[in-house]
């Protein structure tokens, strides 16, 4: 009988799962290829879903502008365009 | 169109009753059929990247090893700087993430039918097949350099055993040998890895066996972050490591894995290790599913990376031609993800929207001095195209506390990569 009701709770489980995900906005999945996702894979290089979506966005422009110290940063945001910045931003944002 | 899809429009007016229902549970249980070839990069972070867009896909990854051994990194085994582990990786915890892993090769695609025959004998239907098989050498390219000639000269191309061979060899060679590496024409897996592989077998020579040379022998005029390893290169390894161009004639022609010599058009070269990176095309699987084209790589759509060859069937990672995006371990995780994203797209019946990619690569010259090379892609006349004014080297001139620090981000990356494509 057990079995049988985590079977019906496994379905019901599913049944109530999004289909998909939100849409990515271009390139934001791309942050995850250094950036860990979550802080129990923390490194040097920062964890980045989850912070303040302004926040990205002024850093982002910093790096962008040579205001702000950087090693590959400044290079990556200059193929984006500031729409495309916020779009990313307001995604990673929303990641957890 | 889904072959579902075809087939309830095929059942007609007789079926009309039954269909929805039938169609419903279908569609409670999956929400398509994704069939994978390859566990590395590019087919195991697509694997993950397609669960966590769609938890309904079905997803099988037809794997045949237990284990993966990334190349990233895998110079710092050769140099003795590393242990092979810290390069392993296995797919245990693909199970939790909804994946079903099949050990086994794959070896017949049936692109009408959608349909991967295993070497076991089993057949798996798919709504989408996913090629990521990595390269293969060319045993036929370079006459001298077979699968025989590679224990002697081992090109640890593709990391594991090849890797530790290399690293024996190196170690059980007396002071004052001479290293000779033959260094392939473009396209290959991973350009700057000669150039890492030859900087980092330097410094083990450099601070193991001072009196040794390092010669590389190369078929072309041009690398990757050429400026910054031929300045380290000045700067670190003066005298012990030579570099021959194509136009100095460093071009290999032929080998003699007997001899331990390799042959260029002006002179024969006695090596006491040698280390042949062979020339390189895609899997083979990829001319079994029909999607290679004649130069043994696989021209795939910029923006869903479906085969240009066979619809249905995307490849991902080095065994395809994407435009401007290098053969690495990021732009193989890159193409997984965008290429998932496309996957979920196209079962369910949207257009594919527009992708950035991004490509970063590390190298590293010697412990704690590292240097990197970015670019962000989008695709223009349907190439995969570098944006003008982003990416490029770090700087020239950049102090050795960035070196240092490139070096950190360096180990940062592969840490957050691997987690990313193998949990």
């Amino acid at each position: 009988m057990k079995g049988r009701a985590s079977l019906v709770t496994l379905a019901l489980l599913a049944a109530s799962m999004p289909a998909r995900a939100a849409d990515a906005p271009a390139g934001a999945t791309m942050c995850s290829g250094c950036h860990p996702r979550t802080g129990s894979a923390a490194t040097s290089i920062p964890v980045i879903n989850g912070r303040d979506a302004a926040e990205i966005v002024t850093i982002m422009e910093q790096f962008r502008g040579g205001k702000r110290p950087a090693t590959v940063m400044d290079r990556i945001t200059k193929g984006f365009a500031p729409d495309e910045v916020q779009a990313i931003a307001t995604w990673l944002a929303e990641q957890k | 169109m889904s072959p579902r899809t075809r087939r309830q429009l095929l059942q007609g007016s007789a079926g009309l009753l039954a269909t929805p229902l039938v169609a419903r549970t279908a569609a409670a249980q999956s929400a398509g059929r994704v069939v994978i070839i390859g566990g590395g990069f590019a087919g195991a972070g697509c694997a993950r990247a397609l669960r966590q867009i769609a938890p309904k896909i079905e997803v099988k990854l037809i794997e045949p090893s237990a284990t993966y051994t990334a190349c990233p990194f895998s110079n710092e085994v050769v140099a003795g700087l590393r242990d092979i582990d810290a390069q392993q990786f296995d797919y245990k915890t693909f199970r939790s993430a909804g994946i079903d892993v099949v050990r086994d090769n794959a070896t017949a695609v049936d692109a009408a039918a959608r349909r991967v025959t295993l070497a076991g004998g089993d057949t798996l239907s798919y709504d989408r097949l996913v090629v990521a098989p990595g390269i293969d050498l060319r045993w036929d390219a370079l006459p001298g350099y077979d699968e025989r000639a590679a224990v002697r000269m081992p090109h640890a191309w593709k990391a594991g055993e090849q890797t530790l061979l290399l690293r024996r060899q190196l170690e059980a060679m007396a002071d004052g040998g001479t290293v000779v590496m033959s260094v392939p024409a473009n396209p290959y897996r991973c350009p700057p890895g000669p150039y890492e592989r030859a900087s980092l077998i330097a410094y083990y020579l450099k601070t193991q066996k001072p009196r040794s040379k390092l010669l590389i022998l190369d078929a072309k005029d041009a690398f990757s972050k050429q400026r910054l390893f031929t300045a380290a290169w000045a700067a670190l390894y003066p005298k012990l490591l030579e570099w021959v161009p194509l136009s100095s004639g460093g071009k290999v022609n032929s080998v003699d894995a007997m001899k331990y010599t390799l042959t260029t058009d002006f002179d024969t070269y006695k090596a006491d290790v040698a280390n042949v990176i062979p020339p390189q095309r895609a899997g083979r699987i990829a001319e079994i599913a029909g999607v290679a084209d004649r130069t043994g790589w696989c021209p795939v759509d910029a923006v869903t990376f479906e085969s240009k060859l066979q619809p249905g069937i995307h490849v991902i990672g080095d065994a395809a031609i994407a435009g401007g995006m290098p053969k690495s371990a990021f732009a193989a995780n890159a193409q997984g993800k965008i290429c998932a994203d496309a996957i979920v797209h196209l079962l369910e019946g949207r257009e594919p929207t527009e992708p950035r990619l991004i490509n970063t690569c590390y190298s590293i010259v010697a412990p704690g001095y590292g240097i990197s090379i970015a670019a962000v892609y989008r695709p223009a006349n349907g190439q995969l195209t570098e944006i003008e004014g982003a990416g490029g080297i770090s700087p020239l001139n950049a102090s050795l506390s960035m070196r240092r620090l490139e070096a950190e981000y360096a180990d940062a990356w592969f840490k957050t990569i691997t987690t990313d494509t193998f949990g």
